[in-house]
């Protein structure tokens, strides 16, 4: 664990998709906070050595058909399903939480956003699980500034997966107030180990009171912190 | 324009006029071919060739200490500190986004990325200043709708923050929207490149996009040409291109790449004019020839003409310069990154021809590389030679009647109601806009200039800081060019300076009415002389600008509108800016003169002959357009040297806070359009607490928009005013900040939720109808 005598910086990967665009702000961020990543061309088959995988934000394959349907097929996406199958961290920013939902990584769909525009704006989000990788050690009811920029991040799913994910803590962020139209004000979820995350809000934009918030430090800390987890376990 | 008319002569059809058609006849020594024509008719049109206007653009001062590269260029270039070099440059989109505005604002944005990635830069920032007519009907909504989801597609799937722009909406543009935009990247100093071919045996390779029908005759049809009758005109709707931004992601990517492992001689982006300017263009700057095989280029669709592959303007291709060894890792990179990459070209010898001094680079267009030679130019002819005109200039002829029709008599009315009336927070748009990307943005849209780390991918660390704003006042230049054009540049500083940046550099984008009215080419030419009175004295140089002419509409002209683009820098930015607010218990004060003293020897205006300075004048107000629908009178003069005074005392007092000294200002806020009035309130709704103000004389001072003062609100005011008297500039105690009313003692006392209110709602309200807000 962090804080250990010996620590060496969790190594995350970062996906890079043509398209992407959010790498080097994910990358920037993590660094920031003490992690190591690196960039993962989507060509890539294997995963070893990370202890996270991050699936940042952007406009995968352009988000052309479907944001994330086609960077599902990536070859990297064979190595995520099995980092994950093997409960390493696995967490989806905006456009990365598309991709893990067309993966089939995490239930329900992002939709296109009520009012039909784009909205990029600060977002005021409540924990509501501590029971995932990047919320570990965050109480839940902690309040959270974090950006938000998506076009469709309105989160929909069926009535009983909702009774799913409320039944099994797996609901990990809430809207305060709802800014796109995801049923049950949902901001992330979970899958049912905990161990993969897809949220709509960029945590990575908000690490320095310079840019007007820091509190996705929070988040992207507890990954780090499951990550390095990951490592000594 | 598919095909030339049967009636008319083919260089008419194409927008060449006979005499340029003589010209082109004098350069080949024969009459032209139907490519070669084609080719000169795309490079002479008004759009590429500013033949009207070069001879006015000379004028302006161009070089400064910090300039790497100057006008002339894909974009200015200057020197920012740490071996970061910032790439600017700003265009006009109008006519496409007119027939066609999400396209049309889209292909805009791609358009000016890649001016800025030819020269090395990483295009890190777009600000978008747009002017429609008022959004009062569906036609304008629509018009508005597209642009902004236009710009809103293409920048935030490109990746590209748009950090700010500004929203103008006048009458004058209904038929005629403004649609520019501004784009500005950075690079390691080392990297700069320039768009020029050189060695023969050089291969040229088209980067990108297949080529298609799609906007053939764009800068020449479209572009060069005004509107008829009809609100736009249909017919011109295939010379509109079509953006595709994941491409032009990928082209980044793979350009950046190819200019980070030295691959290329030379890259330039193909825009207006395509491959026919591409081609002139880098083989001129080279002083070399270029054979291309207009066979070898990916096509859209199959039996399209060599004169429509060279002059297409589909989106997202470059040219890159390629050495035959490098050839092969070009190619692998440009796989990596799924872009399409094709040997289209080779670079060429110029050769010695009778009767000219120096060797001649010569463009040739072949059908298979070696094959027969279907078009033959001299490549600088096509690039360099366009005619220079000296169109006739005429002061307008009601001018004079104009600006004696002075809103200073109209009486005044309710001041409270009247400034809720001017008040409109621009987050609908903005909001569509992702401005964060990169980590950079410590001002976004919304604050008086954007305010940017100096930082991205590739780039040094640094601990500076870039600002950036647009500006324009229609309003003003519409009495008075020159004035009001000196009053944008120096408003543009005032804005940098809110932000405690230093201004380094301008560009600008002057959108005009028809050349051939002399009326247009007066205003014109009194700009271009505004903005180098403005821009000498302040110590600024020019480093690009574009050109918007035909910009009316059966007839009548837009009024002038020239966009400054502003450059700033921050010597050290560790801390947020006070931005447009105030803390409850600041003392408020107004940095600055209070009234319009009279115009001297440094001063951009106004013209001999207008009447004696008022102390408080409204001519070209926003109060007196859109409250009275007054269009007279006589703008503020503008003390540049004064200015100079107030904006650097201004820059510095802020540029401590954001050094992460403290500082001594709570707020800041530049008194621009609407006022002082505007400016309180805006303050107000930034802070959320209100404030109480006295001692102004009445709705004239409430409304004036004279230049060179800020409104700044300090906790320790004394100190603030010695620093300002220490300076020579004056300062005016206005009142005291806290509560919630905002009072103007004898002329506003409204609730602060009111006033937030109406500035919140102003803009959904009226483009959305108040049933949708409320939805």
């Amino acid at each position: 664990m962090a804080g250990g005598a010996r620590v060496t910086a969790a190594r995350v990967g970062v996906v890079v998709f043509p398209g992407t665009n959010c790498e080097h702000d994910a990358v920037s961020a993590l660094t920031s906070l003490g992690g190591q990543a690196e960039l993962v061309w989507h060509t890539a088959e294997r995963l070893e050595g990370f202890d996270a995988v991050v699936l940042p934000g952007g406009f995968a394959h352009g988000d052309y058909l479907r944001p994330g349907a086609i960077a599902r097929f990536a070859p990297v996406m064979g190595a995520v399903s099995r980092f994950a199958a093997a409960g390493g961290p696995v967490v989806g920013i905006c456009n990365g939480f598309q991709v893990l939902t067309e993966a089939g990584l995490l239930p329900g769909a992002l939709q296109k956003n009520a009012a039909l525009r784009f909205l990029c704006a600060p977002a005021a989000l409540r924990v509501t699980s501590s029971r995932s990788v990047l919320t570990a050690g965050v109480p839940v009811g902690t309040e959270l500034m974090v950006p938000i920029n998506h076009f469709s991040g309105s989160y929909v799913c069926d009535a009983a997966t909702l009774e799913e994910l409320r039944a099994e803590d797996r609901i990990v962020l809430r809207y305060v107030e709802n800014p796109n139209g995801s049923v049950d004000d949902i901001a992330a979820v979970a899958n049912a180990a905990g161990n993969v995350v897809g949220l709509m809000p960029h945590p990575e934009r908000a690490v320095s009171e310079l840019l007007g918030s820091a509190d996705g430090a929070v988040l992207l800390r507890a990954l780090l912190a499951s990550a390095a987890g990951e490592r000594a376990a | 324009m598919a095909e030339p008319h049967q009636h008319q002569p083919v260089h008419r059809a194409l927008g060449l006029t006979d005499d340029e058609l003589t010209a082109i006849e004098a350069v080949l020594g024969r009459e032209p071919n139907h490519l070669e024509l084609a080719m000169y008719s795309v490079m002479w049109s008004e759009h590429c060739s500013y033949k009207s206007s070069r001879v006015h653009l000379r004028r302006l001062p161009t070089e400064g200490a910090r300039v790497l590269v100057g006008p002339g260029e894909n974009a200015g270039v200057v020197d920012a500190g740490d071996g970061i070099a910032v790439a600017i440059r700003i265009e006009s989109h109008n006519h496409p986004s007119a027939i066609e505005p999400h396209q049309g604002a889209a292909t805009g944005v791609g358009g000016i990325l890649r001016d800025i990635f030819t020269m090395g830069a990483r295009p890190l920032a777009v600000m978008d200043p747009l002017f429609f007519g008022p959004p009062d009907d569906a036609r304008q909504r629509w018009l508005v709708e597209g642009v902004v989801a236009g710009i809103s597609s293409y920048g935030n799937s490109v990746g590209v923050p748009t950090v700010g722009g500004e929203l103008t909406f006048d009458p004058g543009y209904a038929q005629n929207p403004l649609v520019n935009v501004l784009c500005l990247g950075a690079l390691p100093v080392e990297r700069l490149v320039l768009g020029r071919a050189s060695g023969t045996g050089n291969l040229a390779v088209l980067l990108g996009s297949r080529t298609g029908r799609d906007g053939i005759g764009g800068v020449s049809v479209l572009a060069s040409a005004g509107f008829s009758e009809a609100a736009a005109d249909d017919t011109k709707r295939p010379s509109v291109q079509v953006g595709d931004p994941f491409e032009e992601k990928r082209l980044i990517e793979a350009c950046l790449a190819l200019l980070d492992e030295g691959l290329v001689v030379g890259i330039q982006d193909l825009g207006g004019a395509g491959l026919a300017c591409a081609t002139s263009e880098t083989a001129a700057r080279g002083r070399v020839g270029m054979d291309v095989d207009v066979t070898a280029v990916p096509r859209r669709e199959e039996g399209m003409t060599p004169w429509e592959v060279m002059t297409s303007e589909s989106q997202e291709r470059m040219l890159a310069i390629v050495t035959p060894d490098n050839w092969p890792a070009v190619a692998a990179v440009c796989r990596k990154w799924e872009v399409r990459a094709t040997v289209v070209g080779r670079v060429t010898d110029p050769v010695h021809e009778p009767g000219s001094v120096e060797p001649v680079g010569r463009l040739r267009i072949r059908d298979g590389i070696d094959g027969a030679v279907l078009a033959d130019v001299p490549a600088a002819s096509l690039a360099d030679d366009a005619p220079l005109y000296r169109r006739p200039l005429a002061v307008p002829a009601d001018l004079e009647v104009r600006r004696q029709d002075d809103p200073g008599d109209e009486p005044p009315g309710d001041c409270g109601a009247e400034l809720l009336s001017l008040l409109a927070d621009p987050s609908w748009v903005y909001r569509q806009y992702d401005h964060q990307l990169f980590l950079n943005t410590v001002v976004g849209p919304g604050g008086d200039a954007a305010l940017l780390r100096l930082a991205g991918p590739g780039l040094p660390p640094s601990h500076r800081g870039i600002a950036v704003t647009t500006d324009s006042a229609p309003r003003w230049c519409a009495l008075d060019p020159r004035t009001g054009t000196a009053a944008v540049v120096a408003e543009a500083v005032a804005n940098l300076a809110c932000v405690g940046a230093r201004a380094v550099a301008v560009v600008n984008c002057l959108n005009f009415g028809n050349p051939e009215h002399p009326e247009v080419m007066w205003q014109l030419s009194e700009a271009i002389d505004g903005m180098t009175a403005a821009c000498t004295a302040l110590e600024l140089p020019v480093i690009g600008g574009n050109v918007s002419l035909y910009n009316e509409s059966g007839g009548a002209d837009i009024d002038p509108t020239p966009v400054i683009g502003a450059l700033g820098l921050v010597e050290e930015l560790a801390a947020r800016p006070p931005g447009i607010g105030w803390t409850a218990g600041s003392t408020v004060l107004l940095v600055g003169p209070r009234r319009a003293g009279p115009a001297t020897a440094s001063a951009a205006g106004p013209s001999p002959g207008t009447p004696a300075a008022d102390p408080f004048p409204l001519g070209g107000s926003r109060w007196a357009i859109e409250c009275r629908g007054h269009r007279g009178g006589v703008v503020a003069p503008v003390d540049l040297a004064a200015h100079r005074r107030v904006v650097d005392l201004v820059a510095g007092l802020v540029a401590e806070t954001v050094a992460g000294g403290g500082g001594l200002l709570t707020g800041v806020h530049d008194v621009a359009g609407g006022g002082l009035a505007v400016a309180l309130a805006e303050m107000a709704v930034g802070a959320e607490v209100g404030v109480r103000i006295d001692g102004v004389e009445g709705h004239a001072e409430l409304f004036t928009e004279i230049g060179s003062r800020f409104v700044v609100a300090t906790e320790r005011p004394d100190e603030v005013a010695d620093r300002a008297e220490a300076a020579g500039v004056p300062v005016t105690r206005l009142g005291t900040a806290g509560g919630d009313r905002l009072v103007v003692d004898g002329l506003v006392d409204l609730s602060l939720a009111a006033v937030a209110g109406e500035w919140r709602d102003a803009l959904p309200h009226r483009l959305e109808g108040p049933a949708a807000q409320e939805a």
